[in-house]
């Protein structure tokens, strides 16, 4: 029996169609536009100004607190302006607008393509350089990757958990890094397992991915304590929560962290950029991207700079079909539809999909059928149906008594719903709505 | 595309699944138990089938076109699945008039009263069977024996069944073989626990429904009358008779199984569950009415918010 997390979960189509597809290089873009927030928590603080020139690496902006990131240049140019842009999010941001010129690096990054397996620093220089460096969670959540590796006091860490699940239908970037990048991910690795002061490592790979877990596998011989565990094809297997439960059998509990049951997660494109930061030098100014989706005509695996127009990258992949009706900046479970092609790729961008119009028309609602395959599917073992109705009718203490905060807006209730229900949309809005009033009351 | 991207919230992708599927799903599952009344009960089992069927239809479309002035949605499957249960209820040689007022009772009073599909808190089909059952017992109890695709409908022969003579305490019971395939006396569809069996089997493959709450029915009333059964063999019947005779497998594989009228945990499943099995064995064992899965059934649906609200799912990472 392959590992998987023990409540609820579904099986959406996988969808997988780049997966055959190596990893290109996208050419740099004509103007990058480089958010100054890409990451959960405060903003960078931008350190340039219009007319600067600025190489690939240079530092735009600082980190803007404790749980905040610095953003470095992905191109070598001239700042035209700082001004705000419309992010995948759909909200106007702060940005700093590069027109390219050339494609100038730092000095102090290495470049080579050689594996630099060794790493002598201390876990204090890794924690520094990774801070350094601007790494953040690749996942999609984007949570500073620095703050993850410094345990509040009284807590440790027993197990580095590497997530290569790529649960989500359709991305393939994860996969990809994995086959072609094998080397460094397990470098990167053992790095976060020196930061982390863990001597174990278990880097969860979903069994779709056969390739990927026996190349990781054949690889990990060369390391001390790390581990590849396949895991059965289940969604939202890549949540935090779910995926510590699979690979440890233990389960966060409400509200807590994942390292009071001894855990430590990041991401295989997140252990790919401590490695980079940390043996090459080199900020996080580009990631692997997944174009793909039955809108677009070749669906593809591009390696893009951060601030690249999603323009340029469904070009790219042959561009949109006539019917494309939706473009989505992540998986179709848990993305974020875009509100135009301009919007650029950040940190926490894994794929572009698009999808043709006929997919993305939702089916008119009907009423609660009351079958209960929303309780059945949810990962967190709450009742969807019923978060959704106290949420409707404002029924905001119900709500809370029935942990609608813990809700991780996986999407497996409305994907579920045989009756169509819009169930996350309401949970979603209700669960801001809770948990405004438990910080209120807090404070 | 001129700038017309379609703009909603996560997920993007629907799993397929719809009332329609799941309705039309149930009945697929009840064509065996179908197939097998026809064979014994022949003309009265169509006949009871389609009056029920045609009239449940009618009075769903009548009352949301006419009394509530919504779009009907007859189309959904509900309204035929609850004419086919309310028929599987029924002795195949009941009048048609009388068919018609259990339709009523079921869509009318059952269903539509609190609003359509998902807002009932009682079963529909059994709504409209206990409604006959009280109105109209004599008709309700003449059984038709079965024969081989008779062609009789009102006018044809009628015996006990398995449980009134239990109750009677006389007569000789069918055999275990007879009652599995349902060569016995009563409901059109309830004769049958091979048939009623593969559909359940076929209902769990589909995952239109979960174990829980049949198989806490049957061993229920498997342990509860196996007890009464060890502790004085005499009086009572042996627990398999009880199994496979009177409504059980029908109603704790169909009827208790209803969506909308059923607990969402399984924990809740399991106490309901439970609940249907112990009642129905009291009422069967103790009571004036042999038979006493569809009031068990009913009884629990009222409290099943009650269920709902103590029984919640079992919560990742606990309390």
């Amino acid at each position: 029996m392959l590992k998987t997390f023990r409540i609820g979960g579904i099986h959406p189509p996988e969808n997988k169609l780049s997966v055959w597809k190596k990893v290109s290089v996208l050419p740099v873009p004509a103007q990058a536009v480089i958010p100054l927030g890409q990451h959960i928590g405060a903003p960078a603080q931008a350190v340039v100004k219009k007319g600067d020139m600025v190489k690939v690496g240079t530092l735009l902006g600082k980190s803007g607190g404790f749980i905040s990131s610095n953003i470095h240049s992905s191109v070598s140019g001239k700042v035209s302006k700082i001004d705000s842009a419309v992010d995948a999010s759909g909200y106007k941001r702060p940005a700093v607008y590069i027109d390219v010129e050339g494609d100038e690096w730092e000095e102090a990054i290495d470049r080579s393509d050689t594996p630099a397996k060794e790493c002598l620093l201390s876990t204090r220089e890794i924690i520094d350089r990774i801070t350094g460096a601007g790494v953040v969670g690749l996942g999609g959540a984007t949570f500073p990757t620095q703050v993850k590796l410094t345990p509040p006091a009284g807590m440790k860490a027993e197990m580095l958990i590497i997530n290569g699940v790529e649960c989500e239908p359709y991305l393939t970037s994860d996969h990809s890094l994995m086959t072609e990048k094998g080397e460094e991910v397990l470098a990167g690795v053992a790095i976060l397992m020196k930061a982390a002061g863990v001597d174990k490592a278990v880097v969860g790979i979903e069994n779709n991915k056969p390739d990927a877990i026996a190349y990781l596998r054949d690889l990990a011989k060369g390391y001390q304590g790390i581990e590849v565990a396949p895991l059965k094809v289940k969604y939202p297997q890549g949540g935090e929560k779910q995926l510590i439960d699979a690979v440890m059998r233990r389960q966060v509990k409400s509200g807590a962290l994942p390292i009071s049951v001894g855990a430590v997660v990041q991401n295989v494109g997140t252990a790919y950029a401590v490695y980079e930061a940390v043996q090459k030098n080199k900020p996080l100014v580009e990631r692997i991207v997944t174009v793909t989706g039955g809108g677009v005509r070749e669906p593809s695996n591009f390696l893009v700079r951060i601030g690249t127009p999603v323009r340029d990258l469904i070009e790219a992949a042959g561009g949109m079909t006539g019917d494309a009706g939706k473009i989505i900046g992540g998986g179709p479970m848990m993305g974020k539809a875009l509100v135009s092609e301009d919007v650029p790729i950040t940190k926490g961008s894994s794929g572009i999909l698009v999808l043709p119009r006929v997919e993305s028309v939702r089916k008119p609602a009907r009423s609660c059928i009351r079958c209960a395959k929303c309780v059945q599917a949810c990962p967190m073992g709450l009742n969807p149906s019923l978060l959704m109705n106290a949420a409707e009718f404002a029924a905001w203490e119900l709500a809370e008594k029935n942990y609608i905060v813990d809700c991780i807006e996986c999407g497996s209730c409305s994907f579920t719903c045989p009756a169509n229900r819009p169930l996350l949309d309401h949970i979603r809005m209700g669960k801001g709505k809770v948990m405004g009033i438990i910080r209120g009351r807090k404070s | 595309m001129e700038n017309k991207l379609i703009i909603s919230p996560s997920p993007h992708i629907h799993g397929g699944d719809s009332i329609q599927r799941n309705m039309y799903g149930v009945l697929l599952a009840l064509v065996p138990a179908f197939a097998v009344s026809v064979y014994y009960f022949g003309m009265g089992a169509l006949v009871v089938t389609a009056v029920s069927v045609a009239s449940c239809v009618l009075a769903e479309y009548l009352i949301q076109r006419f009394l509530l002035k919504r779009e009907p949605s007859i189309g959904d499957g509900s309204a035929i699945l609850t004419g086919v249960l309310l028929a599987f209820n029924l002795p195949s040689n009941l009048p048609a008039w009388i068919i018609v007022i259990g339709a009523l009772a079921a869509i009318g009073i059952g269903k539509m009263s609190f609003g359509g599909l998902g807002n009932n808190i009682f079963n529909p089909a059994l709504v409209g069977r206990v409604f006959l059952l009280i109105s109209f017992p004599a008709q309700m109890t003449t059984w038709p024996l079965p024969g081989k695709l008779p062609m009789e409908y009102t006018d044809s022969i009628t015996g006990a069944t398995t449980l009134s003579l239990l109750n009677e305490g006389g007569g000789s019971l069918p055999s275990v073989v007879d009652m599995l395939l349902g060569n016995m006396g009563g409901s059109l569809g309830e004769v049958s626990a091979a048939a009623l069996l593969l559909g359940f089997v076929y209902l769990l493959a589909r995952k239109i429904i979960t174990w829980h709450i049949p198989v806490a029915v049957i061993a229920t009333a498997f342990a509860m009358t196996g007890v009464m059964y060890l502790a004085d063999p005499l009086s009572y019947a042996d627990p398999v008779v009880h199994l496979l005779s009177g409504g059980l497998l029908l109603g704790a594989i169909f009827m208790a199984t209803d969506y909308v009228t059923s607990p969402m945990s399984s924990s809740g499943m399991i106490v309901y569950g439970v609940g249907i099995g112990l009642l129905t064995s009291v009422i069967r064992l103790f009571g004036s009415y042999p038979e006493g899965v569809s009031f068990a059934i009913l009884i629990m649906n009222a409290l099943t918010p009650l269920i709902n609200t103590y029984f919640k799912p079992k919560h990742f990472g606990g309390k």
